[in-house]
């Protein structure tokens, strides 16, 4: 614990222009993550605990495609792409079949998929620490702000992120697209009633989702190092991010996830050790004291 | 637990909740199990059959006590190897650093576990399923990262090294084998023991019907948080217990008792060999035990041979082995007296 380090950063401008920014772009990382699965579990009432997995896939995809093609463009479209196949296969084949009952079976199907991925990764990646390096066309000198040093690849994260968040919210909420997967979140057998597939409303969910987790780990791949555990970690993180947000709700995500952003990267300086305690800590005092979250529904009945 | 709940509970099982006979048929399975394991040293020098039988004696209560929550209770959670590596971490600390004696170590690891249960399951049990799972996970996950990170006291990730010592007590020197196997399996038959009974009382069956209904249990008078809880800090306690065994067999204790891949097996053993047969979660780690010795000695990707066997599981036969054979007896048995 050291608080005095913590008001010096508050009050310096340089040193909160960095954490800030720092924040920021683990919130939007974040983000992505927690959207999609916050999307399924608000549709399809199943919380996709490889959602991790999705993440960490897009991050290697990525790392491939990038090394073949030494466009960056490229690999984040194939690793958002190449996750949303495999997110499509893995609903219809597999998760498809759990739906409904109870949470053991969905807990296992998923359980069997971290596992199976984390050595599919170690097969064809390798176990050790990978890392993408950054990109060329990002490699030009960063913003200064204040003294403090805000790098050019995060303000493209930041966008993106920014961009994506807009989208979801405008699909979501004005099109005819989003009206039906609001419906078929509400009450699927009579969206299906109404003659509308909700099979292929919640293939297209976990596809969205797919593409999400893929895009996060194709973004977080310049910056972050890559290990067969880093599905894992993410997901604890962007479950506590749901939960504060709020389960189901996109706009509860986006919030959620910049809050524990700018907690971690504060935090990392005022109190090093606890930085985990303090996201479960904020987890736990929003379940005790409104466990439907910030921004969420009441729960379905 | 008032009469009037004890009267409804042992209606709501079907079967007279608790009676004088099937505790004595339970003492009787105990004995003889207990008998039949100790004798097998006294055939056999082998080294693997009696290391498989004292990791399976720390498996199979940990097994069983999550299958309290998840079988006879309906919460299923994630986050069961929280109790399971903090009972192994207060035991082996205890006996390294204040230097107690091994029941005096035990003893700490249930308090300890008991309190964390007690605080933990506070919080847990009023939520619904898929926020139970997930929250017991995160609290796993938070006991994880504090023996990560508190190094001085817990050794970080190299995990309690030197050896735990094992001082005799009562004439017993658990440094020896086979006093350790014989006193592995005789805590184990006794904690099994003592769950079957705790669910074969009134207690049992008042868990079963909050499971199958809670708000008729609520309409009843019975407060189904409080019972939740009992159950929660119950099973935490036998799962500390487990962790005190591993440790013991092992001298040590790793972070990785506490992490989320102890608690996805504890799962998968008692999906494995059933939710609703009291045996079922031991026959599950015995299988599993042997599976995981089986696999590690012929391919390192462990974990991929793993997930496919649960998918199997999961997806294919939909239900454990134990509640298979139930499951098919009782229609051979029904069809018999109908045909």
């Amino acid at each position: 614990m050291n608080p005095s380090e913590l008001l010096d950063c508050v009050t310096s401008v340089s040193c909160l222009v960095t954490q800030t920014t720092t924040g920021l772009i683990i919130g939007a990382l974040l983000f992505l993550v927690a959207a999609g699965l916050t999307l399924i579990f608000g549709v399809l009432g199943v919380v996709n605990f490889a959602h991790g997995s999705l993440y960490m896939l897009g991050a290697y995809l990525a790392l491939t495609v990038f090394r073949a093609t030494d466009s960056f463009l490229a690999a984040a479209l194939g690793a958002g792409l190449g996750v949303a196949l495999f997110a499509v296969v893995f609903e219809r084949l597999f998760m498809r079949r759990v739906y409904g009952t109870d949470v053991l079976m969905q807990l296992l199907v998923c359980y069997a998929f971290i596992l199976i991925l984390d050595d599919v990764v170690k097969i064809v990646w390798g176990g050790e620490f990978l890392s993408m390096g950054m990109p060329e066309a990002f490699q030009s000198p960063p913003f200064f702000v204040g003294g403090g040093v805000v790098p050019v690849f995060y303000l493209f994260l930041m966008v993106v992120a920014v961009a994506i968040a807009l989208l979801l919210w405008w699909v979501l909420g004005y099109t005819k697209i989003g009206k039906i997967v609001r419906a078929a979140a509400q009450n699927a057998t009579m969206t299906s009633a109404l003659g509308i597939n909700t099979n292929l409303v919640y293939a297209g969910v976990f596809a969205c989702g797919g593409l999400l987790a893929g895009l996060a780990g194709a973004l977080a791949a310049p910056v972050r190092s890559m290990s067969p555990g880093m599905g894992f970690s993410i997901l604890i993180e962007s479950f506590i991010v749901t939960v504060i947000g709020g389960m189901g709700s996109v706009s509860g995500a986006l919030v959620g996830a910049l809050l524990i952003g700018l907690v971690r990267s504060f935090g990392s300086i005022g109190f090093p050790l606890f930085v985990e305690g303090a996201m479960f800590a904020a987890m736990v005092l929003i379940l005790v004291l409104k466990p439907s979250g910030l921004l969420g529904r009441e729960p379905r009945p | 637990m008032s009469s009037p709940s004890t009267r409804i509970a042992g209606a709501a099982g079907g079967q007279p909740a608790s009676n004088a006979a099937g505790a004595g048929r339970d003492l009787f399975w105990a004995v003889l199990v207990f008998a039949l394991v100790a004798v097998l040293p006294l055939l056999t020098d082998s080294r693997v059959l009696s290391d498989y039988v004292i990791r399976l004696s720390a498996f199979a209560i940990f097994a069983t006590s999550l299958n309290i929550l998840v079988g006879y209770g309906g919460m299923v959670s994630f986050g069961h190897a929280m109790f399971f590596g903090g009972g192994a971490y207060a035991f082996g600390l205890l006996m390294q650093k204040a230097g107690t004696s091994v029941p005096m170590g035990m003893l700490g690891a249930i308090v300890f576990s008991a309190v964390l249960a007690l605080a933990v399951g506070a919080i847990c049990v009023r939520l619904k399923e898929i926020y139970f799972a997930f929250l017991t996970l995160a609290f796993q996950m938070l006991l994880h990262s504090v023996i990560l990170s508190w190094i001085s006291l817990t050794g970080g990730d190299q995990g309690l090294m030197g050896g735990i010592p094992r001082p005799p007590f009562l004439g017993i020197d658990l440094g020896q084998d086979r006093n350790l196997y014989w006193f592995s399996a005789a805590v184990a038959v006794i904690c099994l023991l003592a769950m079957r009974l705790v669910l074969q009382s009134p207690f049992g069956y008042t868990l079963r019907m909050v499971r199958d209904n809670a708000d008729r249990a609520r309409f009843l008078g019975i407060d189904v948080w409080r019972v939740k809880l009992y159950a929660f800090v119950l099973s935490g306690v036998f799962a500390s217990i487990g962790g005190v065994l591993l440790a013991l067999f092992v001298s040590g204790a790793y972070p990785d008792f506490s992490y989320w891949t102890m608690s996805g097996e504890a799962v998968f053993m008692i999906m494995l060999g059933g939710l609703h047969v009291f045996a079922g979660p031991v026959l599950g780690a015995g299988l599993l035990l042997l599976f995981n010795d089986l696999v590690s000695r012929f391919t390192e990707y462990h974990g991929l041979a793993l997930g496919v066997i649960v998918l199997l599981f999961a997806l294919g036969f939909k239900r454990g082995i134990a509640d298979f054979i139930g499951h098919a007896y009782r229609r051979v048995a029904t069809g018999k007296r109908t045909g």
